[in-house]
C-alpha cells in the first residue's frame, strides 16, 4: 500500500515563517521540540535553530491547548464558571480556586469565615507541596534520571488522597466556594495530613541525599540558564523562577491575603539564578509550606466553614476587581469585571507560567540543546495555565 | 576423518560456535530484558513486571513477540538501503565477538590469539550501524543521534584502549584464554587488584560505548526523543535493542576475563562463575542507569578527554616502566 504525496509537505506556518539567525554561517538545523515531545511535558511547542549542538534561537509555540478559559467565563455565570479554574493549572488548582473565588468575594463583599481561611490555606499547601514534588520529579526525568520521579509519586499520592477526603476529586480540585469551602475537615482529614506531614519532614532529606548533591545534576544545573534579576524584572517572572534571581517577592507576603499574615514562614531565595537556584527554592518552599500547615492546624478555629449569607444566583455589583494569589509557578491573578449582571463581563486571568515561559527564547540562546532541555524543566511550566 | 577430528575442525568449531552463540545471545537478550525491568522496579520501589508467567518471567517472550509482529515501517524519504542496513549490521559484528570469549577451558568457541583485537575490531562496527542507521532515516532528532554516537564512541575507544593495553603488556598476550589462564590461581591472582586503576577506566569506556546511561546521549529520550532508532519499528528496534544487550555482554565478558579472573572461582565449575561475575557487572551496569542523571554530550567529552585518557597513559606508562624494571 502506497500513498500518494501531492507535494513534499514544509512544515506549517511557523517553520515556514521562521526567520533564521542572519548573522550565523555554516549548517544550520532547524529542529521542532514538540508539540509531541518528551521533554515539554504537555503540547508546547519550541522551534529551534541550530548550528550543532548549539541554539542559535529558541521560538515557543503556543496555542496547542488553548482552550478559551477568558472567554467561557463571559458565558457562564460567577458560580458556574469555577470548575473551570481547576483546568486552568492542574498541578495546583486550588490556587486557582482561590484566586477566582476570593476576586468574586472582593467584588460582592462577601464575608469568608475564620475557619474557611484557615481551611484554604491548609489545603492549597498540601497542593502546592503535590505540585512541587511532580516538578521535582519530572524536571529530573528531563535530565535523564528516571527514578525520582516514583519516589515524588509516593508521596504525591498521599496528598491526593488526602485531599480526596474533602474535595471529592483527585486532581482538579473545585473545592472553594464563594464565602468558604464546600466541605468542612473532619478528624480523618486532620489525622491524615499530621500523619503525612511526620512522614513527608523525613522525606525531604532524603531527596536531598539521593538527588541534591548528585555531581552529575550539580554539572546539569549549576551556572545554567542563569537568569539576572534585571531580566526576570523585564519579564515580569513571577515564583521559584523570580526568586531563585534572589528577590524575595512572594505574593503571599508582598500583597498579604487570607490569613497569611499571621502565619510564620519565610521566603527562600536564590543567589545566582541558575537552574540549580530553582531546584533549592522549590524544594525550600516545599518544607516551608509544612510549617505553614501545622500552624494552621494547630490555630484553626472552630465555626461555620461557609457564608450562609451567598445568594445562589449571586449577581455582584458593577465593577472591576484583581485579586492575586501564589501559585506553585508564581503569581496568580484573577481580573474580572462585573457590569452587575449573573455572568462576569470580562474575564482575564494572568498566568505565570505564560511570563515565565516568555524567559526561556532569551535564556536558550547559545546554550546546548541539553541545557536548554534543563532551563526549560527548571522554569516549571504547566501548558494549559499558558494557553489557558 | 573420525568425528573428534571432524569437531576439532577449525571450520565446524566455527559454525558450531557461531550457532551456540547465538543461542546464547538471543536467551540472554531475553533474561537482561527481564532482569533490567525488574532490578528498575526494585530500585524504584515497585514490584515491576508481574503478570506473563510467574514474576513476569514470560514478559520479555511476548515482547519479542510483540516486536516481530509488528509493521516494519520505512519512512518517506529514508535511504531504504542504509536504513535497514542498520539495525543488522548492530548484531551482526557483536555475535562475533563472542568467538574468543573463554567461558572456560574447553568452552571458548575459537581461541584465537589476537582475540582483544578481533573483540575491538568488531565492537568498533557497532557505531557504523548507529551512522547508518541516523543518516538513513531521513529525520533529525536521529541524525543528532547518529552525531552524538559517532563521537561519543570515537573518543571513548581511546581509554578503553588503553586499559585493555596494560593487560596486555602485563601478560604478554593478547589471546583472551591466556590472560584468563594467568588469573586461575585464587582470587589473588586477578589482575583487578594489580590494575585497579585500568578496571575503572575500562568500566566507564565500556558503559560509555555501550550507550548506556549516564551516557546514554545517542538516545537521550528528553532532547531527542529516541536518539538514533526514533523511526524504527517492529523488530528494526528489536535488533537495535538486541545488540545493546548483547553488547553489555560483550564488554562485561571482557572485563570478566581481563581483570576478574574469568573462570576462576571455588566449589562451581568455570563457565558458572564466568558467567556469574558478569552478571554482578552487568547489574551494576543497570544500577548506574536507573540512579544517575544523564550527562551532557561536553561534560562526557570532557570527562574522557581530560581525565580518562590522560590517566590511561599514565596508567600504561607505569605499566611499562614496572614490567621493564622487573625484567
Amino acid at each position: 500500500m502506497g500513498f500518494n504525496w501531492l507535494s513534499e509537505p514544509r512544515g506549517d506556518y511557523y517553520t515556514r515563517h521562521f526567520v533564521p539567525t542572519p548573522e550565523a554561517e555554516g549548517d544550520r538545523l532547524i529542529l521542532n521540540l514538540g508539540p509531541q515531545h518528551p521533554s515539554t511535558h504537555g503540547v508546547l511547542r519550541v522551534v529551534v535553530e541550530m548550528d550543532g549542538e548549539y541554539i542559535l534561537k529558541a521560538e515557543p509555540v503556543l496555542g496547542y491547548i488553548h482552550r478559551m478559559q477568558e472567554k467561557m467565563g463571559e458565558v457562564k455565570t460567577w458560580r458556574q464558571y469555577l470548575p473551570n479554574m481547576g483546568r486552568v493549572d492542574y498541578l495546583h488548582a486550588l490556587a486557582w480556586n482561590w484566586a477566582y473565588v476570593g476576586a468574586v468575594e472582593k467584588l460582592a463583599g462577601i464575608e469568608v469565615p475564620p475557619r474557611a481561611e484557615y481551611i484554604r490555606v491548609i489545603t492549597c499547601e498540601l497542593n502546592r507541596i503535590s505540585s512541587h514534588l511532580l516538578w521535582w520529579g519530572a524536571y529530573l526525568l528531563d535530565l535523564g534520571a528516571f527514578t525520582p520521579i516514583l519516589y515524588a509519586f509516593a508521596d504525591r499520592e498521599r496528598i491526593m488522597d488526602i485531599l480526596q477526603m474533602v474535595t471529592g476529586s483527585r486532581l482538579t480540585y473545585c473545592y472553594y466556594r464563594f464565602g468558604g469551602v464546600s466541605a468542612d475537615l473532619g478528624e480523618s482529614f486532620i489525622q491524615a495530613t499530621r500523619e503525612f506531614l511526620k512522614h513527608f519532614k523525613t522525606r525531604i532529606p532524603m531527596f536531598h541525599d539521593l538527588v541534591t548533591g548528585n555531581m552529575i545534576l550539580r554539572g546539569r544545573c549549576e551556572q545554567i540558564g542563569v537568569l539576572p534579576l534585571e531580566m526576570a524584572r523585564r519579564y515580569g517572572a513571577t515564583g521559584p523562577v523570580l526568586r531563585g534571581s534572589g528577590l524575595a517577592y512572594d505574593t503571599r507576603r508582598a500583597e498579604p491575603y487570607s490569613v497569611y499574615p499571621g502565619l510564620e514562614f519565610r521566603v527562600p531565595v536564590g543567589v545566582n539564578g541558575d537552574a540549580m537556584d530553582r531546584y533549592d527554592v522549590r524544594l525550600a518552599e516545599m518544607s516551608q509550606s509544612i510549617a505553614i500547615i501545622e500552624q494552621a492546624l494547630e490555630i484553626m478555629p472552630d465555626g461555620p466553614h461557609l457564608n450562609p449569607d451567598v445568594h445562589e444566583r449571586l449577581k455582584p455589583p458593577p465593577g472591576e476587581v484583581y485579586y492575586a494569589v501564589e501559585g506553585g509557578r508564581g503569581k496568580i491573578g484573577v481580573h474580572l469585571i462585573s457590569d452587575g449582571g449573573p455572568k462576569p463581563y470580562r474575564v482575564k486571568l494572568r498566568s505565570p507560567s505564560f511570563c515565565n515561559l516568555q524567559l526561556f527564547a532569551e535564556l536558550a540562546q547559545g546554550t546546548l540543546l541539553a541545557d536548554a532541555v534543563s532551563i526549560l524543566g527548571s522554569l516549571d511550566l504547566v501548558i494549559p495555565e499558558i494557553d489557558r | 576423518m573420525t568425528l573428534t577430528e571432524i569437531i576439532n575442525h577449525p571450520l565446524t568449531r566455527l559454525v558450531l560456535g557461531l550457532v551456540l552463540i547465538l543461542v546464547f545471545v538471543g536467551v540472554n537478550g531475553l533474561i537482561l530484558v527481564w532482569m533490567e525491568r525488574k532490578v528498575v522496579g526494585f530500585i524504584q520501589r515497585r514490584p515491576g513486571p508481574y503478570e506473563v508467567g510467574p514474576h513476569g518471567i514470560l514478559q520479555s517472550l511476548v515482547d519479542g513477540v510483540k516486536l516481530i509482529a509488528k509493521q516494519l515501517v520505512t519512512p518517506r524519504g529514508a535511504d531504504r538501503f542504509l536504513f535497514w542496513l542498520g539495525p543488522m549490521l548492530s548484531v551482526t559484528p557483536v555475535v562475533i565477538c563472542f568467538l574468543p570469549i573463554p567461558f572456560s577451558p574447553a568452552l571458548t568457541a575459537m581461541d584465537v590469539n589476537l582475540g582483544l583485537l578481533l573483540i575491538l575490531a568488531f565492537s568498533s562496527v557497532n557505531v557504523l550501524a548507529l551512522c547508518a542507521a541516523g543518516w538513513g532515516s531521513n529525520n533529525k532528532y536521529a541524525l543528532i543521534g547518529a552525531a552524538r554516537a559517532v563521537s561519543q564512541s570515537v573518543a571513548y575507544e581511546i581509554p578503553l584502549l588503553l586499559s585493555v593495553l596494560c593487560i596486555a603488556f602485563q601478560t604478554g598476550s593478547l589471546s583472551l584464554s591466556a590472560i584468563a589462564q594467568g588469573q586461575s590461581q585464587g582470587v589473588l591472582s586477578w589482575n583487578l587488584w594489580v590494575q585497579p586503576l585500568a578496571f575503572v577506566i575500562f568500566f566507564i569506556s565500556a558503559t560509555a560505548e555501550t550507550n548506556r546511561a549516564p551516557f546514554d546521549l545517542p538516545e537521550a529520550e528528553s532532547e531527542l526523543t529516541a536518539g538514533f532508532h526514533t523511526e524504527y519499528s517492529g523488530m528494526g528496534f528489536g535488533l537495535f535493542f538486541l545488540a545493546e544487550y548483547t553488547y553489555m555482554i560483550v564488554v562485561c565478558s571482557v572485563a570478566t576475563a581481563l581483570f576478574l579472573g574469568a573462570h576462576d572461582g571455588p566449589f562451581l565449575p568455570g563457565p558458572w562463575w564466568f558467567v556469574l561475575k558478569v552478571y554482578a557487572l552487568i547489574l551494576a551496569l543497570m544500577w548506574f542507569r536507573w540512579t544517575f542523571p544523564r550527562v551532557r554530550f561536553d561534560q562526557l567529552l570532557n570527562l574522557c578527554w581530560k581525565w580518562l585518557i590522560p590517566l590511561g597513559l599514565v596508567n600504561l606508562l607505569a605499566t611499562a616502566l614496572v614490567l621493564k624494571l622487573v625484567e
